[in-house]
């Protein structure tokens, strides 16, 4: 039998990082953040690893792109094996990770940022990066501790920041899930773009959604956890 | 509840024989029972002692579950509806073609790819299926001893449950298992590329790449893992590879009106493809709920073939079947079926 190559020819590699900081910002979701040198675009996504013994797994950056440090948002998965690792390390400790790429850019046009639990992390960056002039953000969670960079967000966008909540209630906050909001929305602008971050299921009943309102589906751009 | 034989590869039954205090050698009589004899319990392993069958009885049960339902079509294709762990349902397609009998796999419940075109992605993702889930969707429908060729293009994204596949296949073509030929498999996968690797590296089934169109933005609008592991890339790692003269790699290309369907997707596809030996198949776009696609009209379809296969790809259009019971992949609407069949149970 022919083997393949022990490394995938597409693959991009993987580099070492030093740990600047690991945060909870709420149960089980930590930031972790590292110095880095390598230019991206608001929305890609890196790939990070403990070590060769695993593969790595695919985040969206979750910083600006205008300092040198450079963060992911994840939360621990409890059967996993590189995020209870993650969590455990503390500034100092080496990461792997690649280069940033991918094709979900935010850009300064008109846009809907629809995104569920750790799926803020692109649209945090955009925001950081300074893309957030007619945007609009929507987060859903099912915890009011879950809107991650909730104070930031609700500072700068005021009105244009949505947080939807389906376990939980507090002013300011849509008490259900993001479809549901969206739902009560009549008019959707048609020459707006709408960039969807989450789950599956989310993502594809959002997009379902909008496109039964009448937005042309090229005018949304998906993002999925794989 | 208790653990399955049935999807157990020969290590495991051998490993688990010696924890009960059975000789190992158990363990290749159990598999030859559950691979190559058509029995569907612990009692009729007449070749083990009672006592041996009362051990396992404790511990395990044998991991077939029969179909909950069956829908037949007209032109003779079948689709079941089978039970998975916690109270899920999973579909497989039996068509049949002159002597073939080809049984269309799930490997996942839902899926969390989000194809627009797709119907399963609509259902979400909720759940992963056993090698013996997969394996039990070939073993315990009617056809089982007629069965030809297996596609691993039902439910989910095969390279999502990467274990799971491989030790089904694993399963199916060990001389210990199903002793099948590999090249009577064919596993499509939507490109995610470490998996394709190890896929490639481990096995010798077919590889068929879901690629619908040529163009990466396109393809971003029609499948969002095109963020993460673009079609460029995916021909890329394939045009590196040695599929010798046996294993084959094609490339399923659903046809959508006036978006995928022009000249310009012809030329680049010949340049895509450009020095690998391929096959592409063209697929009739069946609608979807709430999706903005259509199907070319026949004679577009044809037309695409023919511009294909004058650039020297060869190039075939699937046959639509059981399109009554809405059998094709991703067609059903699975939520609704199984709902109503919850409701009914």
């Amino acid at each position: 039998m022919a083997k393949a190559s022990e490394y995938s020819r597409s693959e991009i590699p993987l580099f070492i990082v030093k740990v600047t900081e690991n945060i909870e910002l709420s149960p089980g979701v930590f930031l972790i953040s590292w110095l880095n040198r390598s230019p991206f675009i608001p929305g890609q996504v890196v790939k990070v690893a403990v070590d060769r013994a695993q593969p790595p797994r695919i985040y969206s950056v979750c910083s600006g792109d205008t300092g040198d440090k450079m963060s992911v948002l994840f939360n621990i998965k409890e059967d996993g094996y590189l995020t209870p690792r993650l969590a455990k390390a503390v500034p100092g400790d080496d990461l792997l990770v690649s280069s940033p790429y991918g094709s979900f850019h935010g850009d300064n046009k008109p846009a809907f940022w629809i995104a569920t639990g750790t799926g803020i992390s692109p649209f945090y960056s955009m925001f950081q990066s300074g893309l957030a002039d007619n945007k609009i953000l929507i987060h859903g969670v099912r915890f009011l501790n879950q809107f991650y960079f909730e104070d930031e967000l609700d500072w700068a966008l005021g009105k244009n920041y949505i947080r939807c909540c389906s376990r939980e209630t507090s002013d300011k906050v849509y008490h259900g899930r993001v479809t549901d909001y969206l739902l009560t929305i009549n008019d959707f602008p048609k020459d707006y773009k709408y960039y969807l971050c989450g789950k599956s299921l989310m993502v594809v009943d959002v997009r379902d959604l909008l496109i039964s309102k009448g937005i042309p589906y090229d005018h949304i751009y998906a993002e999925i956890y794989f | 509840m208790k653990d399955q034989l049935f999807g157990k590869d020969l290590n495991e039954l051998q490993e688990h024989s010696l924890s009960l205090g059975l000789p190992k050698f158990t363990g290749k009589q159990l598999a030859d029972w559950l691979y190559k004899k058509e029995i569907r319990s612990i009692d009729e392993m007449s070749n083990l002692s009672l006592k041996a069958r009362d051990l396992l009885n404790e511990k395990y049960e044998f991991g077939l579950s029969e179909p909950a339902k069956v829908q037949i079509s007209i032109d003779g294709t079948k689709k079941y509806l089978f039970p998975t762990s916690h109270n899920k349902f999973v579909e497989t397609a039996m068509i049949p073609d002159d002597d073939r009998k080809t049984v269309c796999v799930s490997t996942q419940v839902g899926c969390k790819m989000g194809c627009l075109f797709c119907m399963t992605g609509k259902q979400g993702f909720q759940g992963q299926l056993t090698a013996g889930e997969i394996v039990n969707q070939i073993r315990s429908i009617k056809e089982y001893g007629d069965v030809s060729n297996i596609v691993y293009m039902g439910m989910g994204e095969p390279f999502d449950n990467l274990d799971a596949v491989l030790k089904s296949i694993d399963i199916l073509t060990s001389e210990w298992g199903f002793a099948m030929s590999p090249r009577r498999i064919t596993v499509s996968s939507i490109g995610i590329i470490p998996a394709m690797i190890r896929f490639l590296n481990e096995c010798e089934a077919h590889l068929a790449i879901s690629l619908h169109t040529p163009f990466d933005e396109e393809r971003r609008k029609l499948m969002p893992v095109q963020i993460a592991y673009p079609i460029s890339d995916v021909v890329q790692e394939i045009k590196g590879w040695d599929f010798g003269r046996q294993r084959r790699v094609s490339f399923e290309y659903i046809m959508f009106k006036g978006l995928n369907d022009t000249p310009y997707h012809v030329r680049e596809l010949a340049r895509l493809l450009s020095g690998i030996r391929c096959r592409i198949n063209l697929i009739r776009f069946h609608a979807v709920p709430g999706t903005p696609l259509e199907s070319p009209e026949e004679e577009v379809i044809t037309s695409f073939r023919d511009q294909l296969t004058a650039k020297d790809i060869t190039t075939t259009i699937r046959a639509s079947r059981g399109q009554d019971i809405y059998a094709a992949c991703g067609l059903l609407s699975t939520k609704e079926l199984i709902n109503n069949l919850q409701g009914f149970i």
